[in-house]
């Protein structure tokens, strides 16, 4: 593998663009593994009642490496900005225990409903402002909307993270022209400004699409929790990043309508 | 007292009711959190947190997400 320029975001470097969520594993070696296979180095996990154990017990913290990766707790699950809030501070509590860097950090998630998990855009940026206040570097989920991103900037967002589509849809990048808006527009006087390209994903091509429109890294879970070989698609979307960065520095052709023969005309035997 | 626990209701019997009193009795798995009615405890502050009748309590973990 090649290795790409670290990427930033508030006090956190690192080497892999592909973030992984650990949700929907048939197991929790499984997960464990999966991760590995990907390469990343940052996790999302969500905060819960306690009671989530296997049937032998185990809990997921039994298989993630916490020296290892660096946990973004999210705040999944939340419809107003109040819960998220909460939820927030519960997550930060955690990782304090645990001593692991993610502490300082939370992946913003404000839901509109249930059927669709939009992003409820008012409750999301009441959220990032008392987040901010209160001393969160806050990673924020958000529809493909420029001018919401753009908004979610201004109020401190450490990263933006427009959806490619809906949460766990697997429809790709729906909108790439609203994804290039929103890069140009974020990153025009501050390129290096990340934005993250954060659920939908379905498969390799789509976390390369994203990449080669100029995203900074991906966020993913379903597209290889549910894959049918998971442990293949992990090691793909790894490889897909690495495409998409590198596509994307190297400048794509413009599209043509007409075909442009790759070889000579001249010196044809044909006649 | 009647307490809400994970949001189910439950009786529990304890000698000084405290935060700490409860948790020492239901001993969860660490690494956990507590919110006593919306607002988080912080674990220095359990011995020091009374719960009232009707309160709410919630312990959490992390859990598989994306």
């Amino acid at each position: 593998m090649l290795e790409l320029p670290p990427l930033r975001i508030a006090d956190k470097t690192f080497r892999s663009r592909l973030f992984v969520g650990t949700g929907k594993y048939a197991s929790y070696e499984l997960m464990r593994d999966c991760l590995d296979a990907s390469g990343c180095e940052v996790v999302t996990v969500a905060v819960r009642r306690e009671r989530l154990y296997d049937a032998q017990n185990r809990s997921l913290l039994d298989f993630l490496d916490t020296r290892r990766y660096t946990i973004l707790p999210n705040t999944a699950g939340c419809f107003s900005a109040e819960d998220a809030v909460r939820v927030a501070r519960l997550g930060r509590e955690i990782l304090e225990q645990l001593h692991n860097p993610g502490a300082t950090w939370v992946k913003l998630e404000v839901l509109a409903d249930k059927r669709t998990l939009l992003p409820d855009p008012i409750g999301t940026l009441e959220a990032l402002q008392a987040l901010r206040a209160d001393g969160f570097h806050t990673l924020v989920y958000t529809s493909d909307d420029p001018v919401m991103a753009r908004r979610l900037k201004d109020a401190g967002a450490a990263s933006v993270m427009p959806a490619g589509s809906p949460i766990g849809s697997g429809q790709g990048v729906l909108n790439p022209s609203n994804i290039r808006i929103i890069l140009e527009s974020l990153k025009n006087e501050d390129p290096d400004y990340p934005v993250i390209v954060d659920a939908g994903v379905g498969t390799a091509s789509d976390v390369s699409i994203a990449m080669e429109l100029g995203a900074d890294g991906v966020l993913l879970n379903t597209g290889v929790a549910s894959a049918k070989d998971p442990l293949s698609m992990a090691r793909a979307m790894s490889h897909a990043i690495e495409a998409g960065y590198l596509a994307c520095r190297a400048g794509r052709i413009p599209k043509k309508l007409y075909a442009s023969a790759s070889s000579p005309v001249e010196g044809t035997i044909v006649y | 007292m009647k307490l809400i626990i994970n949001g189910q209701e439950e009786r529990v019997d304890l000698g000084v009711a405290t935060l700490e009193a409860l948790l020492d009795r239901r001993r969860p798995i660490p690494p956990f959190a507590v919110e006593l009615n919306k607002q988080l405890i912080k674990r220095p502050d359990f011995a020091r947190t009374p719960l009232a009748e009707g309160d709410r309590v919630e312990i959490v973990t992390l859990v598989g997400g994306g």
